[in-house]
């Protein structure tokens, strides 16, 4: 139950290990006590999988970090959804 | 300014209409509730029922933190924002605010193994939380999944306030 500080590393380092993310970026929306984070999850993981069960995925790996922080918020695409989206030079905008 | 009385009045007798278990209670007790870890991560027979009653009390349910006059987190005022835009019938909605009653905001995230709030529910499914209802939005299957399941006004929503507004006036 030790309750290690969480950070951008971190929580990067585990979604790397666990969900075998093949790119990660993390931010610390918190200013750096750690509480709040937003995430791009890039993993072979999430293909042919909808958006809940993908969401499910990350929340498992990173149970405990979660219980741990305040705020947590991500995006989970698989390799190929985020090349297209780094090559789409149109912002991901609502409508 | 009247669009968010007319919100804020459509919503909130739904809003109340908890069960026994979920009613707010006064913050002394409140903290009481709070026995062990262990204690609190059991979700008991009580709770489970009581929350599978507020998630089949209406069409669309969302757990979220304040009220939808006054949502307590940017995460929950996000998630209200979309549903009010798509013209979510107030009368198909239900919102059950968390924070007043720490055995639904431990129990909710068991009972849907989801550990964040918000959480929105359409005819009893667990949807997601703020980031798949905003990716939802985006994509264009919220407007879907609302239209499909019947939940959405009649009328677009500026009318309904343009009526509301007529009716006021009579009074």
């Amino acid at each position: 139950m030790a309750t290690t500080q969480i950070t951008e590393a971190s929580i990067r380092e585990a979604l790397i290990e666990r969900l075998k993310a093949s790119h990660v970026e993390v931010q610390d929306q918190s200013g750096g006590c750690g509480q709040a984070f937003t995430a791009v999850i890039v993993s072979t993981e999430f293909a042919g999988k909808p958006s809940l069960r993908r969401h499910r995925l990350v929340n498992a790996a990173l149970k405990d970090e979660i219980a741990q922080i305040h705020a947590w918020s991500a995006r989970c695409l698989t390799p190929e959804e985020w090349e297209r989206e780094k090559l789409s030079s149109e912002p991901r905008l609502g409508s | 300014m009247f669009a968010r009385t007319a919100f804020a009045r459509a919503f909130r007798p739904l809003a109340t209409s908890a069960s026994a278990a979920l009613r707010p209670i006064p913050q002394q007790t409140a903290n009481q509730i709070f026995l062990s870890l262990t204690a609190r991560r059991l979700l008991s027979q009580e709770t489970r029922k009581a929350i599978d009653q507020a998630v089949n009390s209406t069409p669309v349910v969302l757990f979220m933190k304040g009220t939808p006059e006054m949502p307590q987190c940017g995460f929950s005022r996000a998630t209200i924002q979309v549903l009010s835009m798509h013209g979510v019938d107030p009368e198909k909605f239900a919102a059950y605010n968390v924070l007043e009653d720490p055995e639904l905001r431990q129990g909710i995230k068991e009972y849907s193994d989801w550990p964040t709030i918000p959480q929105l529910y359409v005819d009893g499914e667990f949807i997601g939380g703020c980031d798949i209802v905003i990716s939802m939005h985006q994509s264009g299957e919220l407007a879907t999944l609302l239209k499909e399941k019947g939940v959405l006004l009649e009328q677009p929503k500026e009318q309904q306030e343009a009526a509301a507004v007529e009716g006021e006036k009579k009074e």
